[in-house]
């Protein structure tokens, strides 16, 4: 065979190859020329007959042609297949600003997340959750908190009963005597939980939410008292040089006794309708452990000393999120709880 | 506690502003509650002498007025004031003065007459809320005087909150002690003298219980003039102290209430008889209060003063209207007794009474103030009301309690609970000051407590008082020594969360409810009751949370939130023969959509089974194997109610509201479960089982079985059976309808076998299948489907 015939050959693969517009058309072309009956495929059994000497160079040419052809086919394949894919991820193209599916995130509510955050942060004063009973008996609740029957600070609580001798607990501070019962010195805990007062308007809720805490050990001064809840006020408010104070208070169950004020969150100190434009807010209640009520659990007050203190967490709540209504809390308007999300 | 500066000032010298002394007394844990100005702002107001009063020609109901105010000639002012006359001593505005709410006197012509300034009542001078004619002055003022220098008007009052320990304050006197002590200041004790009898008149007193009337002192006074006005310096003391002056006998025992803290009482004499006596009150007895026209009963518990016939006071609470003092009264007894507050602990709360005595009297009295204020209140009546006065007759003495005994201060101790030192001269002179004896001692002091201090018992409270007047503000602050972090058991976060990520929104609801609902979820639990409900709908423990889950669906569905997921954590209440069981539960609401609207997906209402896989998956580390039993609940669905176990441990409880509870209850159909709290939140520490390198092999299975066959029993029959190479059996197909019995149903099962040692093959497959079927056709005739 010719040169001429051979390039002839190759041009005109070329051409079809070029038409071909599917991977099926492409295979026939392939078929057609290089297949068990192909063109090339049949130049290259006429070999053969060629006389010995001309058959490498003739062999060469037909092998080159094959070659090319091979890969011309190999191209637009790819090509082929480039727009195909090109053309399906055209036809699969998302409106990706429609919304996406998912389950709407729920929440938690506002208290438990300020409940949190003070767990926590005791925890880590190596301070353990205790937990009591809601409905107390008089003894824990009263009796052996050095309040007996009659005495001011009674009518003073708002009493929810049941008989003569079963309350709603009015504090979370029978947990206190609870876990000196049970535990001895060195003790660090605190209870978080539901109380009662018998009390309902816009300020007053009939169940909120306190947190008591107890650490009872053999040098335990007021100066600690006041060293561990200021710490833990500049923390909860994530303000370090956030001002409090402590004023002599009155608790039968705490001696010295104090209330704790921060500097009004809101104004900064400066006097607003939050704090009663005196320029501090009152958070917590406090004090050194009344002999008394070592005494009533069988621990020595003269080895022992201990601070407790006791602190609102609604209130809480309501400065760190600027909630300005009580009430929300326990109408569960979800609308309001969503507002929380899962972190607070 | 109404503080009045100047009042103060007759004990000791005040230099501060009120604004500084309410801040130092606060932080003495006297919280200041607010500041008031004695009298509003207002000037140009002199002490003015009514000389002349003439009609006016043109109104019958004015006066024109000649009025000496300082000036040299006299002021010509017209006066409608039904009680001006001649030679009244009254404020008058001249012109250019400013009266309250800025009130600017001009030069007026009143029908006709000219008028160069105003005479004024204390009302248009904000001094009382009302008044019926012009102020009386008293006539010593000097006329032309600027009114408020002359009535010392520039003062003002701190309204400082007590607690209740501190019923020593609720005496100036006690307070004017506290200042002194907190001020450094000497204090001037101003005791009154005794006041000889004139009178040969006595009081036979009998008290039945000593305990709780230690102490009672009676004396008669005859010869009062009760029409004579009180002077306006008490007047305005009482003013001050909020405390509405009313006639110069009760102004007067009122008045040395406040000064010295102890309550008095004055009885018409008339018609008290000659005797009086201290007692229980009998059952069926009967008293009409002061200002009252009804009759209070009485009960046995109640302490009375009482004539030979009856009652005539609640003692140490409130007199009675039929002995009451009046215009007419000329003799009268006065009693000033001592009365222990336990005897009237609460008894006034009974009556629903809370006067100045009796909560004076509860928190307790300085028992030795009986003698002293029954001295200075013989003088200021003597004083005012003229008369004389007869013998104090006693009975009882100085109540015994702990100031016998002195109170030991040990040195070491005040450093072992404030954290630092106190030097010795300070120990005394801050106990000293506040009216302490102390002796010093080896250890320490030996401290005796004033009588008006109930509140210092033993060395705390002494230690108390150091801290308090030196300030708390001043000690010093440290943080404990640092011990190992707390561990907080992660279960109850771990499930919050769960419950948070699957949409679900956490409430608190209260822990009472309305007892009809409670009757309605519950109704085989007799509630705990509360004795005093705040509310019909708050008035007993609820057996369990879903009536306040379903409340608050209500509350937001009507709110255009109809797709929930609630859940609550909480104590469920129940009354049960071994008493009250306090349980800890986590239960939740579903109700709505499954999935919130979506453009693309199709969105579905929840159902039995979107409640059921949020307990599976609540449960999911309970180790004993979670099941579910159908089982009716008042509260649920009769045929959408399971009832949850743990191995055989009922834990809980999953359902659809029942409709007739949806319906009373005004909520879209919803879903609700409740879990015992402990259960779930014990989580077994996770323990490692190996895995096989060997592949799984799936095999389905389509089993007829009839309708009323529980897919769960099948599935556990497979379990049973306790195939060693059976690792997963799962149902993903439940069939009904052509191709089978009415009465039939096809469950389709994929069996997933895997062994730990070999690759399985076609002969293990075809061993365990054939099991399978043989024991379900066993248990429940179930064929394979053709």
């Amino acid at each position: 065979m010719h040169v001429e015939q051979l390039q002839q050959l190759v041009a005109e693969a070329r051409d079809r190859i070029e038409a071909a517009t599917d991977l099926k058309a492409l295979d026939d072309v392939r078929v057609q020329y290089l297949g068990k009956k192909g063109s090339i495929t049949a130049q290259l059994k006429e070999l053969g007959k060629l006389p010995a000497e001309e058959r490498p160079a003739a062999g060469q040419k037909v092998n080159e042609a094959k070659t090319e052809i091979g890969g011309l086919i190999e191209a637009r394949k790819q090509a082929l297949a480039d727009s195909a894919l090109a053309e399906q991820l055209a036809s699969e193209q998302v409106d990706v600003t429609l919304p996406g599916r998912r389950l709407p995130e729920g929440s938690l509510h506002p208290i438990t997340h300020t409940l949190e955050r003070i767990e926590a942060f005791f925890a880590g004063l190596g301070f353990r959750v205790a937990e009591g009973p809601e409905v107390e008996d008089d003894f824990h609740n009263f009796e052996a908190l050095n309040i007996p029957e009659h005495h001011p600070a009674r009518a003073m609580h708002d009493t929810f009963y049941f008989d003569a001798h079963r309350v709603l607990r009015t504090h979370t501070s029978p947990v206190q005597i609870r876990t000196m019962e049970q535990q001895k010195p060195p003790l660090r805990v605190i209870a978080p939980g539901r109380v009662y007062r018998c009390d309902s308007d816009l300020t007053h809720s009939p169940m909120f939410h306190q947190v008591e805490g107890l650490c009872v050990d053999e040098d335990i001064t007021f100066a600690d008292l006041r060293g561990v809840l200021s710490a833990f006020l500049q923390s909860f408010f994530d303000r370090d040089d956030l001002a409090t104070r402590f004023r002599p208070s009155y608790f039968p169950f705490t001696e010295p006794s104090a209330e704790v004020d921060i500097q009004c969150v809101h104004c900064g100190g400066d006097g607003c309708r939050v704090c009663s434009h005196t320029g501090w807010l009152e958070v917590m209640g406090c004090g050194m452990v009344h002999p008394n009520v070592l005494g009533h659990v069988g621990i020595d007050p003269e080895q022992y000393t201990g601070f407790a203190f006791g602190l609102g967490v609604e209130r809480m709540a309501m400065l760190r999120h600027g909630v300005n209504d009580l009430r929300l809390f326990f109408d569960n308007d979800i609308r309001f709880i969503r507002q929380f999300g899962r972190t607070g | 506690m109404r503080i009045s500066i100047q009042w103060l000032r007759d004990w000791l010298q005040i230099d501060e502003t009120p604004e500084e002394l309410g801040h130092r007394l606060t932080m003495a844990g006297l919280e200041l509650d607010a500041i008031e100005a004695a009298a509003p702002a207002f000037s140009g107001v002199r002490v003015g002498r009514v000389a002349k009063v003439e009609p006016h020609p043109d109104a019958d109901r004015l006066r024109v007025c000649q009025v000496e105010a300082g000036e040299a000639d006299p002021l010509t002012i017209v006066c409608g004031a039904p009680n001006v006359h001649e030679g009244m001593v009254a404020p008058v505005a001249v012109v250019g003065a400013v009266l309250p709410d800025n009130f600017k006197i001009k030069k007026s012509k009143l029908r006709g007459v000219a008028s160069a300034g105003m005479l004024c009542s204390a009302r248009e001078l904000g001094l009382a809320e009302d008044a019926e004619g012009l102020l009386a002055l008293p006539a010593d003022l000097k006329i032309g005087a600027d009114l408020r220098a002359a009535l010392g008007l520039d003062d003002y009052i701190l309204e400082v909150d007590l607690t209740p320990n501190r019923a020593d304050c609720l005496g100036m006197r006690g307070i004017a002690r506290e200042c002194s002590a907190l001020l450094d200041r000497p204090l001037n004790e101003n005791v009154a003298e005794p006041t000889g009898a004139e009178l040969d008149a006595g009081v036979a007193i009998q008290v039945e219980d000593a305990e709780a009337c230690p102490l009672y002192a009676a004396r008669v006074v005859d010869g009062l003039d009760a029409r004579a006005p009180t002077p306006l310096w008490m007047t305005e003391r009482l003013r001050r102290a909020g405390v509405r002056p009313l006639s110069a006998i009760v102004d007067v025992t009122n008045y040395v209430m406040l000064e010295l803290g102890q309550p008095l009482h004055a009885f018409d004499a008339g018609r008290l008889g000659g005797a009086i006596e201290v007692r229980w009150a009998r059952s069926g007895e009967a008293l009409t209060l002061l200002g009252g026209d009804q009759k209070v009963e009485l009960a046995e518990q109640d302490l009375v003063v009482a004539s030979a016939t009856a009652p005539v006071a609640l003692a140490g609470i409130m007199g009675g209207a039929d002995s009451a003092v009046d215009d007419d009264t000329t003799r009268v007894v006065l009693e000033c007794a001592h009365f222990a507050p336990l005897a009237l602990a609460g008894r006034a709360r009974a009556h629903g009474l809370h006067t100045d005595a009796s909560h004076r009297f509860e928190r307790g009295v300085d028992p030795t103030l009986v003698e002293q204020a029954m001295e200075r209140t013989t003088r200021l009546l003597l004083e005012i009301c003229g008369g004389q006065c007869g013998p104090v007759e006693r009975v009882g003495e100085l109540p015994s309690s702990h100031f016998e005994q002195p109170i030991q201060l040990r040195r070491p101790r005040i450093e072992r609970l404030l954290g630092t030192t106190f030097a010795d001269d300070e120990v005394e002179r801050i106990l000293g000051a506040l009216g302490c004896q102390v002796a010093s001692t080896a250890e320490g002091w030996q401290v005796r407590a004033p009588r008006a201090r109930f509140d210092m018992e033993r060395e705390e409270d002494l230690i108390e008082e150091l801290a308090r007047v030196h300030g708390y503000d001043r000690l010093p602050q440290r943080l404990p020594s640092p011990v190992a972090p707390a561990e907080r058991p992660p279960a109850l976060r771990g499930l919050r969360d769960q419950l948070a990520s699957q949409g679900f929104h956490e409430v608190i609801s209260f822990s009472f409810i309305d007892a009809e609902a409670s009757r309605a979820f519950y109704p085989t639990v007799e509630p705990l009751a509360l004795a005093n409900p705040i509310s019909s709908d708050l008035a007993v423990m609820r057996p369990g949370l879903w009536p306040g889950l379903v409340a608050t669906a209500a509350y937001n569905q009507a709110r255009q939130q109809p797709d929930l997921r609630l859940f609550e954590h909480g104590l469920r209440f129940v009354p049960d023969a071994s008493g009250l069981r306090q349980e800890s539960r986590l239960a939740g609401l579903l109700g709505g959509r499954a999935q919130p609207e979506h453009w693309e997906t199709a969105s579905r209402r929840i159902d039995f089974f979107d409640a059921k896989g949020v307990v599976e998956a609540l449960c999911a580390s309970v180790e004993a194997p979670l099941g579910f039993r159908s089982e009716k609940h008042p509260a649920l669905h009769d045929g959408q109610s399971a009832r949850i176990l743990a191995g055989d441990r009922p834990i809980g409880w999953v359902g659809r509201l029942h409709p007739a509870l949806c319906k009373r209850f005004d909520v879209e159909p919803v879903y609700l479960f409740d879990l015992d709290a402990r259960v779930i939140l014990h989580a077994p520490v996770a323990q490692f089982a190996p895995l096989s390198p060997y592949p799984s092999i799936r095999r389905d299975l389509a089993l007829v079985v009839k309708e009323t066959v529980p897919a769960g029993d099948v599935l556990s029959a497979i379990e049973e059976l306790g195939l060693e190479l059976v690792q997963d059996v799962r149902l993903f197909d439940v069939y009904q309808g052509k191709g089978l019995n009415p009465d039939e149903k096809s469950l389709a099962l994929g069996l997933i076998l895997r062994a730990f040692d070999r690759t399985l093959g076609e002969q293990d497959v075809a061993n365990v299948t054939d099991k399978v079927v043989e024991h379900l056709h066993a248990r429940f005739q179930a064929t394979l489907r053709q």
